[in-house]
Formats: C-alpha cells, structure tokens, sequence
C-alpha cells in the first residue's frame, strides 16, 4: 500500500467527534468518575447553578436539594431554586447542550461559580448514560404565566438536546426552577459527602438558605445568616499580564478597533493612551496605526512581550464579589459550635493577570475534635473542594504556615492538629484548577504566598486566644489546687489551735479570692525561681 | 519506752499555727520561716572540723504554687506529731508516713505520694523548731550492729556486749543518753566498718577480744544512732575511732560523713560528727603494699572519677596526705573493695590488716 493510499484510507475514517460524546468516555475529567462522587457533582452542578442564577437577579436563594434512594444504587436528585427562571426557549440548550451558557468568556469575566457552562449538562448526561432516563426540569419566569415542564435527553453524536415532553403546569411559586434527575450512585455519609458539602456551601453563602432532605428522609435546614446580597461582581476586559498568544491572535482578528493602539485602549483593562504607547515602544516600536487584523505572528508575539514588559496598573477588583470576613465568621460560628472565630478578607491582588482574593477563617474549640488533624476546608469561588486535598494551593499554603507558633501542634510540612477548622476562599474571574473537575488550585507562587500571608494573619488572633484561654485554664487549676490544700491545711491548723477548720478554711479561701483579685499570686510564683545550684557529690539518697 | 519529758515542742507548733490563723485574719499570705538545708546554706567549720549549717533562712509561704503542698504537708505532720506526744508514743518517720498519707480532699492527689516526700518534711520541722527527732517521738528504722568490750543500758536494760553471739546488737536510731548508757567499758578503740559482712569477719575472729576494743558497722552510710553512738564514744570515753571502708570515692563519702557531718543534717553535726575520726584503709597504696593480685582490682567509673575530683576540692580533704593518696587512687584508675584483701587470707583484714595499720598509726586524718 503506498503511503498516499494510506492516508486517504484514515482520512475516510476521521472525523469531529462531538464534545458530548467525548465525555462520555471521559467522565471521569467533570467528576463524575465513580457512583460516590456522581451523586455529589451531579448536586454540586445544580445547586451551583442556581446559587447563580438567583445572584445574577439579585434574589435572596432559597434552595431546596433532596436525595432520594429509589432502588440499588439508584437515586432521584430533586434540587429546586427561586431564581429567575429560564425562559421556555433556553430550557433545552441550557440542560442538554454541553458548553453551552451564560458564564463561558473567552476574554476576562467576572467571579462566578461556574466557567464553562458544563456541569449541569453533564450531570444530565451520566443520568442518561446510567439509567436511560430524562432530565426533568420545570421553570417559571413570571407569577403571570404557567410552568414549563421539560424531559429532556442529549443527542451526544451532535451535543444538541432531544427534548422527549413539554407540557404546561400550574406552580404555587412566582419564579425557579427545578430539576429532578435519576442516576446510578452512592450515597456515604462520611467525608466528601452531600451533607458536608451542603454544611459547606451554607458556610461561604450567607445569604443563602438551605433545606437538604437526605436518603433517611431527614430534614435539615441551613437558614441564612445575612440578608444582604454579596456585592455583585462586574465583567471585566482582560488584564495584559494575563493573556496568552493564542488569545491575543484571535482577540486580535475578532476586535472592532481600526489601529492597534484603539485596540490596546478598547479591549484592555488598566490600558490608557500613555500605557499603549509604552507597550507598542516595548514591543520593537510597533506602529500604533496599523489594523489589528494584519499583525503577523512575530508582531503579535512582540506585542505580547511589550504589553508584559511594561509597567501596568494591576488590574480592576470589582470583578471580584468576597463574602466578607463578618459575614464569613458568623456563618462559620452558625455551622459549627465554637470558642473562638476569626474572619479575615485580604485584599485583591493578581496572578499572571488574574484578580484574586483570598478569605479565611478560622475556629477553634467547642464542637471540633481535640485530637486528630485540622478540618482544612477550600473555596473556590464560593463552592466547596472536597477531593484532591493534597493537590491543591491551599493545602500547600497551609502546610508551610509554621501553626506551632499559633496554639496548634504541628510536625513540621504536615497539617496542624488540633480543635480546629481553618476556611480558606479563593474568589477569581478565573480560578486555576488543577483540573475540569475543579478540585484542587494549581500551585501558583503568587496564591501560595497570598493564603500564607492570610492564614498567618488568622493565627496571630488565633495564638491570642488559645494562649488566654491556656493562661485561664492554668489558673483555674491553680486555683483549685489551693483550694484543695487549703482543705488540709484548714485541718491541721484546726488540731495545732483550738479554732474550728471550717472558720479557718472559710479565712483562708477569702485570702485566696483578695489574693487572685490582685494577681498576687502570679507575683508569688517569680520568686519560686531560685537558681538550680550544682550539688555537691554526695546528696544522700540514704537515710541517715 | 521511758516517758519523754515535754520539751516545749508542742507549745512551739501552736504558736506557730495561730501565727499563721492571724497572718490569714489580717488578708494576708501565710508564711514560715525555716532554716535553708542544702548546699547554698552550709559551710565548713575549720575550728571545729565539721559541716555546719548556715544562718540563711527560706521563707515558705502557703499562697505560692511551688511551696503550697509543702506548707500544707509541714502542718500536717507536725499535727500528727502532736498527737504522737499527746499520746506518748513514739513511731517510725515511716510510720507517720502512712498514718499521714491520704487522698487529698475530692481530688485524686495524695497528701505525700513516697516516704522520701515526707522525710525532708520532718527534717525541716527539725530546724524550723529546734527540735531534736526524738523530741518529736520518731525514729529511722534502725541499721547497724555492735559488739565490743562494754556493758550498756539500753531502755533500762542491761547489755553485755561481749555475748551477743554472732549478730551483735541491734543499734537504736535514738542514742541519747537518756535511752542508752555506757555501764562499763575497758575497750581501748572503736573499729567502725563499713560494711556487715567484714563486720562480721571480725566479730567472727573476736578481734574485739584480742584487741580490746568495740566493733560497729552502719551497713553503709551510718545511720544517725551509729552515728550519734560514734560520738558519745569520743565524747564520754575518750575512745580514738578508726574507721575501715572500701577504696572509693563511696568509702571516702561515709567516712566523711562520720568525721564532718552530711550536708543534709548539717544542723545534727555538732551532736554527731566525729572530727578525730581515722581513715586506716583502705588506701590506694594498699595494693602494692600488700602484693593484692591485679584481678582483685576494678576499674573506676567515669562518675567515679568525676567524683574523686570533687572531693580533691573538699576543704577537709586538702592535707597533703589526702591529696596524695586521692591523686593516687585516680593515677591507678582503680578501685579496691575491702573483700579484696581475702585474696591474700580469709582472716588477713582482721588478723594482720587492721592490728598492723593500728600498731604502725598508718591512717590518714
């Protein structure tokens, strides 16, 4: 066969292969990669999207999720919102057409939970993949109009929906939506569990209220903290520093300005006239006046390497929406019963390009187990990561924090130990994950030291607190160990003279209250520390 | 035993105690002041020759977390002392260990947890009132035996010492003249021995027949009644005391014990210490003199030559005689035990050994 034959042969057998239908056989890429972890992201993906979309019409969530075991291994998802509702029209592309939505951008964004507009299509996909059946979901927009009720399946050969029903129905809510899907899973109630997840997501959303009815039919209500609305992030262009050559070659071919210095100006965040002129001087004397269109590759490259050679403010924050450390703390102190929580927003700062901005909190005692390791819990734009810890910034960041300084134990590059919950939130446009699953932050210096910076912040307020509460503990023993000699001493004194011990005991316990009072006691103690003087050879251990 | 006259003990532990009622009526922290026992309190009488305790006081006070258990423990004891005179008894300090050892109110601390808590407590009330421990009606369990040609009253009876058979008799912790007296005595020498089992070579040998003397041994450290009954021997019978221990730095401790007094009783020196004590061996010359076969000899420690060295520093050490005979040991780097000399002859110690040293004043003072 000659070559040419070849070639013609496997040309005959190529072809595009649907994105859909390449999920299909790797799911394991959104999650979806065993029946434990197919039930939490198929929760996940919904209760994500309609934490969105209430946030998007500023709507207060109010979000009902419900698991229910309908035979082996078999489950029913019901995760219902009281968002906006999505218009009949949109139904079918939103649930099953993957890559599909509102929140994919290719250039800059703004914070959001999800980024590519996968998730819930591809929860849709495995129920479909597992047991054959439709999605349903039903939406309302308007308290004026019936509901729209959809079964739906995705055609994976082509990634369109195949919608098997719509009818109208009447719905006692003015808008929402719901979704209800059946999938072969697992259910565990252990670590990474719906349950933890729910705890988790009510946690870092306020103002968001919650009901979970679990496989045992038990009802838990997560109520929200605050009724305020987080503030909303704004789209923002992107930053110079965080472009890439591809997407500046397409930015390049697909912008509306005439000359490439409006091109700069228009489509950069922090870009002005001057900062153009600096980049197009950094990047070979570029001339500012030619069309965008017509930059050849070497151009494009070195205005890249002009637009990273200059100096550029960073870039805007209002793409960014944090919880808020007040907030934050309480909703932790709602969760968990604590001693002591501490809150801390830090500023937002940038990595190659990207905003960011970590949040943390920390508790201590109450609830938490004494002994074991810290419960770390990660954030990444306001949803949980309960897999691949050790993957992930965060958990590097918090094994290089030296905790032993701050009241914890610690054996040096592990987890802290101890009653504690350390909370780490990382808001972005765009969160580097290690992978599509979202699980783990990739290592980026820049996050690292941002995380490190806050948890040591935490652990200063954290240190105060245990080193108080250690201080009280002592002294209470101190106290009681007084008082308990005092008990004895109160005896003897009593045979030596002819008073009674219980007058005794009650003078010297009165001393012991005016001597706490005063921190005498503490005074007391210094004097104790007489110099430890080398004894001579022989101190007997003999009687004599 | 024979009636205790009251020697105002008692008396001093009220006084006490309603001192500290009133410090705690009058708001404030309750406090005593005692004698300092211990290295940073004691000196060495040159005059005298022996270890004395200073005049430095501690303070022990009740509100103050290292001294409270202390405070409470010295009432406790002296409490349960007082009942011991009330009652006329006298009893063991570990006797009144166990009978004041108990559970701390509801918590699950005991008021002394060993018997080496509470006897540093009744040392401290020793000083702290001037009291000697037979005033206070205890005793240490007795150690040490004695044979020898005297006679003596012990408790009202009499003893002749030189048919005690092999065990001898039993020494007392208390030997104050008001419980034992010396009735008749033509010993010439007190042989002080280390250890029982030499002891009872030469009881065995009757060398206190053949020598006239009194042989005593304390089974180690001497405990105070040999001790005390050391000094009397000095004091009322005018007797030269030799005292015979190993050859090491052990044997160099307890016969500077007998001869100066221990840092930990240094407030019992002036009644117990035996400043003309003689050390006849054994010496580090010893094995050369004596021919003694290498195999007899063991190797010292590093502790042990850690400790000769201190003791080169003592100032009762410091004759150019123990000097030598100290740098000696430690040039040898050996050390001899007194069973070592069975090597030559069974009864070599008791029939050559000794009478030999004694006759020729080989000693070291």
């Amino acid at each position: 066969m000659t070559v040419e034959k070849k070639a013609k042969e496997l040309a005959a057998q190529q072809r595009a292969i649907s994105v859909a239908e390449f999920f299909e056989k790797n799911r394991h890429l959104l999650g979806f990669d065993n029946p434990i972890r197919a039930l939490l992201t198929t929760v996940k993906e919904a209760v994500d999207n309609s934490l969105d979309a209430c946030e998007e019409a500023d709507i207060l969530p109010e979000i009902f999720v419900q698991v229910k075991e309908i035979g082996t291994n078999r489950f029913k998802i019901t995760v219902e919102d009281n968002g906006p509702g999505i218009v009949k029209k949109q139904i079918g592309p939103v649930f099953g057409k993957l890559l599909y939505g509102s929140k994919f951008q290719t250039f800059g964004g703004k914070q959001g939970r999800g980024q590519q507009g996968i998730g819930i299509s591809a929860a849709v996909l495995y129920s479909q993949l597992t047991t054959g059946k439709p999605a349903i979901v039903t939406s309302k927009i308007s308290p004026k109009k019936p509901a729209n009720v959809f079964e739906l399946k995705i055609n994976t050969k082509i990634n369109e929906p195949e919608v098997v029903s719509t009818k109208e129905i009447e719905w006692d809510k003015n808008h929402g939506t719901r979704i209800e899907l059946e999938l072969e899973a697992k259910y565990m109630e252990k670590r990474a569990s719906v349950l933890e997840y729910m705890k988790e997501t009510a946690v870092v959303n306020p103002h968001a209220s919650f009901v979970y009815i679990d496989p045992k039919d038990q009802k838990l209500k997560f109520p929200r903290v605050t009724d305020k609305l987080p503030k909303k992030s704004k789209k923002i262009r992107p930053h110079p520093y965080g472009v890439e050559l591809g997407i500046l070659q397409r930015m390049l071919k697909e912008t509306k300005a005439r000359t490439l210095k409006s091109f700069l100006t228009s489509e950069f965040d922090k870009v002005g006239s001057g900062t153009a002129d600096e980049i197009l001087k950094n990047a070979g004397k570029l001339d500012g006046k030619i069309l965008p269109r017509l930059l050849t590759l070497e151009q494009a490259d070195a205005l890249l390497k002009g637009m990273q050679g200059s100096k550029i403010m960073s870039p805007s924050t209002d793409c960014l929406s944090p919880i808020g450390a007040e907030v934050l703390k309480k909703s932790l102190e709602a969760e968990y019963d604590l001693e002591f929580a501490h809150a801390i927003t830090r500023s937002p700062t940038v990595y190659r390009g990207n905003p960011f901005q970590i949040e943390i909190a920390i508790g201590y005692g109450g609830e938490l187990v004494r002994e074991g390791t810290v419960n770390l819990i990660r954030f990444a734009n306001k949803v949980p990561l309960l897999y691949q810890q050790g993957a992930c910034a965060i958990t590097k960041a918090t094994t290089s924090v030296d905790w032993r300084k701050y009241g914890l134990q610690q054996s040096s590059g592990n987890m802290p130990q101890g009653p504690a919950i350390i909370l780490v939130h990382m808001g972005s446009v765009w969160a580097p994950f290690t992978s599509e699953s979202k699980e783990a932050i990739a290592h980026y210096p820049e996050i690292i030291k941002e995380v490190k910076l806050a948890l040591q912040e935490a652990g200063r307020a954290l240190q105060l607190f245990v080193g108080r509460r250690a201080k009280r503990e002592l002294a209470k023993k101190k106290e009681e160990m007084f008082k308990n000699y005092a008990i004895e001493l109160a005896a003897s004194l009593a045979e030596l003279t002819p008073k009674k011990r219980e007058e005794i005991l009650n003078k010297i316990l009165k001393v012991a209250e005016k001597m706490y009072k005063s921190g005498e006691i503490e005074r007391e103690e210094e004097k104790v520390k007489i110099k430890k003087r080398k004894t001579g050879a022989f101190r007997g251990g003999e009687e004599e | 035993m024979a009636k205790k006259k009251d020697s105002g003990v008692v008396k001093r532990f009220e006084s006490e105690a309603r001192n500290v009622i009133s410090t705690i009526e009058a708001g404030k922290n309750p406090k005593m002041k005692l004698p300092l026992r211990g290295l940073t309190n004691v000196y060495f009488d040159e005059k005298a020759q022996m270890i004395k305790l200073g005049n430095k006081l501690q303070t022990r006070t009740f509100f103050n977390v290292a001294q409270a258990k202390k405070f409470m423990q010295t009432f406790l004891l002296a409490s349960e002392i007082k009942k011991l005179i009330g009652e006329d008894v006298t009893t063991s300090i570990r006797d009144i260990y166990y009978r004041t050892k108990h559970t701390i109110a509801d918590t699950k601390e005991n008021t002394f947890d060993e018997q080496s808590e509470s006897d540093p407590i009744v040392e401290d009330i020793e000083v702290a009132f001037d009291a000697l421990r037979e005033e206070l009606h205890l005793f240490a369990s007795s150690r040490g035996s004695m044979v020898g040609n005297i006679t003596i009253v012990d408790s009202g009876d009499t003893i002749d010492c030189r048919k005690l058979g092999s065990g001898g008799w039993a020494i007392p912790s208390i030997c104050e003249p008001d419980v034992i007296q010396f009735k008749q005595s033509e010993a010439k020498f007190v042989l002080f021995v280390e250890k029982d089992a030499v002891w009872r070579r030469f009881n065995e040998d009757k060398f206190w027949k053949n020598h006239n003397c009194i042989i005593l041994h304390g089974q180690g450290v001497p405990p105070r009644g040999v001790r005390r009954l050391l000094r009397r021997f000095m004091d009322e019978l005018k007797l030269p005391i030799y005292v015979l221990v190993d050859n090491d730095p052990w044997g160099l401790y307890i016969y500077s014990v007998i001869k100066q007094g221990s840092i930990n009783l240094a407030y019992e020196s002036v009644r117990m210490a035996v400043p003309s004590a003689k050390f006849i061996g054994l010496s580090s010359f010893d094995q050369e003199k004596y021919k003694l076969p290498k195999e007899v000899t063991i190797k010292l420690s590093d502790q042990d030559t850690k400790r000769i060295k201190e003791i080169l520093n003592y100032p009762w050490f410091q004759k150019p005689k123990w000097q030598k005979e100290l740098k000696h040991m430690l040039q040898k780097g050996v050390k001899l035990e007194l069973e070592a000399l069975s090597a030559k002859k069974i009864k070599f110690i008791s029939e050559t050994y000794v009478p030999d040293k004694i006759k020729k004043k080989e000693w070291l003072e």
